[in-house]
């Protein structure tokens, strides 16, 4: 990291896919045995690399969403309409097949319960794959059902169109189930099944004000999404009286308003 | 040669895009947001733009008197660290020559380094010489209409020859320094200069 350019090349590593796990629909985990692995903090990214035939290459990053204890690196991958690399990571490729990958990248938006809470969440589809690694970090530390007093209070507001494109839908029932200092609080923007009684629209001020902490308990913030997602819900976050240096975003996708 | 990725051929672009394409970018046609936090929102009456020199002395702008330098309109191409480059995008602002120029006359005399730091605390760090002789703008106008705030308005700096983090959005001063010192990505694993052709994105990349 130091300025002078000693800090060592993030190699290039040839990993093994080991495991595919569908999520949704549009989205599947790939799960990778990387050599030499040097480990991660929970919401950074890799690079992956594909090469094709012909010696042709593209590039693109991917969000690490398995914990650092976790014994495998993972990835969820949502694949984009005309997109280039996700459609062949969230198709094409399948077990034993290798992939090249560099990282872990990025020292900003992450978060260790050393950096204690308590800790709000905000995600916009896939957005949620960093903070899954928050979530199943923070579980990881402190595995068994009656240290919620050592948790570091947690709260995850997430946004998806429907209840069949909520990823990880399974995995933060069970979360939720076994921790009480864990909230998780949905929000399902297009399609809503019978009897649902949870949120129902695109995040905003009101329902930031309803599931976050005040601003006085200053709460860690993190917010992945779409562009326009992120810009609004950070903004209404600082409306609300949040410290803008205390609100970590991510955003990704076309931005929907200047083009 | 990197081993072959089974069954992916990829999208290749046509001779004249690839040519201006750094290596491991694609080009997009939308113009992606990155920002560590928050989109600044601050009012033009309170905004203002500061020179500072290692020597102490500094030279100030209003907004007023900041847009009534003498302009310049450049149309170039930009490469972002996370893979995205756009062609042609079409930008008006003062170049830093100018404001150097006008900050001579304040008694702000040049040196090797500069600092940019921006409204919401982010900061980045330069080579006096790539901000220097047409190559950096502070830029307020993007497409013919003012630069929106998540794109880094009221003004950015834009240094398109570098990855476009070195482009600091909302950017209030430029502090002329004696010596490097590295900015927000900088100290946070990306590479200290960020030479797209060199692939210089992250903190070790030669």
């Amino acid at each position: 990291m130091s300025p002078d350019g000693t800090a060592p090349r993030i190699a290039w590593r040839l990993a093994t896919v080991i495991d595919v796990i569908p999520e949704t629909a549009r989205t599947r985990t790939l799960v990778l045995d990387v050599p030499d692995w040097p480990g991660h903090r929970a919401g950074q990214h890799v690079d992956v690399r594909l090469t094709a035939e012909d010696g042709y290459q593209a590039e693109r990053s991917y969000s690490i969403a398995s914990a650092p204890e976790d014994s495998r690196l993972s990835l969820t991958v949502e694949e984009l309409k005309d997109g280039e690399v996700s459609p062949y990571l969230s198709e094409e490729l399948r077990s034993g097949d290798k992939l090249e990958l560099r990282g872990p990248i990025g020292g900003y938006f992450v978060w260790d319960v050393s950096l204690g809470g308590p800790l709000l969440l905000v995600a916009g589809g896939s957005g949620i794959v960093p903070l899954m690694a928050m979530l199943r970090h923070r579980n990881a530390v402190v595995g068994t059902a009656d240290a919620d007093r050592h948790r570091v209070p947690a709260r995850l507001l997430y946004s998806s169109r429907g209840w069949d494109e909520v990823i990880y839908r399974d995995e933060l029932a069970r979360l939720t189930e076994m921790d009480t200092a864990l909230e998780v609080r949905h929000t399902l923007t297009r399609e809503q099944p019978q009897g649902w009684s949870g949120f129902k629209r695109r995040i905003d001020r009101a329902m930031l004000e309803e599931v976050a902490w005040p601003p006085s308990e200053k709460p860690q913030i993190f917010v992945c999404g779409p562009t326009p997602m992120v810009e609004a819900v950070a903004q209404a976050l600082v409306e609300l009286g949040h410290q803008p240096a205390g609100i970590k975003t991510e955003r990704f996708g076309p931005t929907g308003s200047t083009g | 040669m990197p081993p072959v990725s089974r069954g992916f051929r990829g999208r290749r672009q046509p001779d004249a895009a690839a040519a201006r394409l750094p290596p491991g970018q694609y080009e997009t046609r939308d113009f992606p947001v990155l920002s560590a936090g928050p989109t600044p929102r601050s009012p033009l009456t309170a905004w203002s733009f500061t020179l500072h020199g290692a020597n102490g002395r500094t030279a100030r702008w209003t907004w007023d008197e900041f847009i009534a330098l003498p302009r310049q309109t450049t149309t170039t191409d930009i490469h972002c660290v996370t893979k995205w480059s756009k062609f042609g995008t079409v930008w008006e602002g003062i170049s830093v020559d100018t404001l150097l120029e006008a900050g001579a006359t304040k008694g702000v005399e040049p040196s090797p380094y500069v600092l940019a730091s921006c409204d919401g605390g982010y900061t980045t760090n330069l080579p006096l010489a790539d901000v220097t002789g047409g190559k950096a703008w502070i830029a307020f106008m993007y497409d013919g209409a003012p630069l929106p705030p998540e794109h880094g308005g009221p003004a950015r700096l834009l240094v398109p020859h570098l990855y476009f983090w070195k482009s600091a959005k909302w950017v209030r001063e430029l502090r002329l320094m004696e010596n490097d010192a590295p900015g927000f990505w900088e100290s946070l694993g990306y590479h200290n200069y960020g030479d797209p052709w060199r692939e210089q994105r992250y903190a070790g990349d030669e």
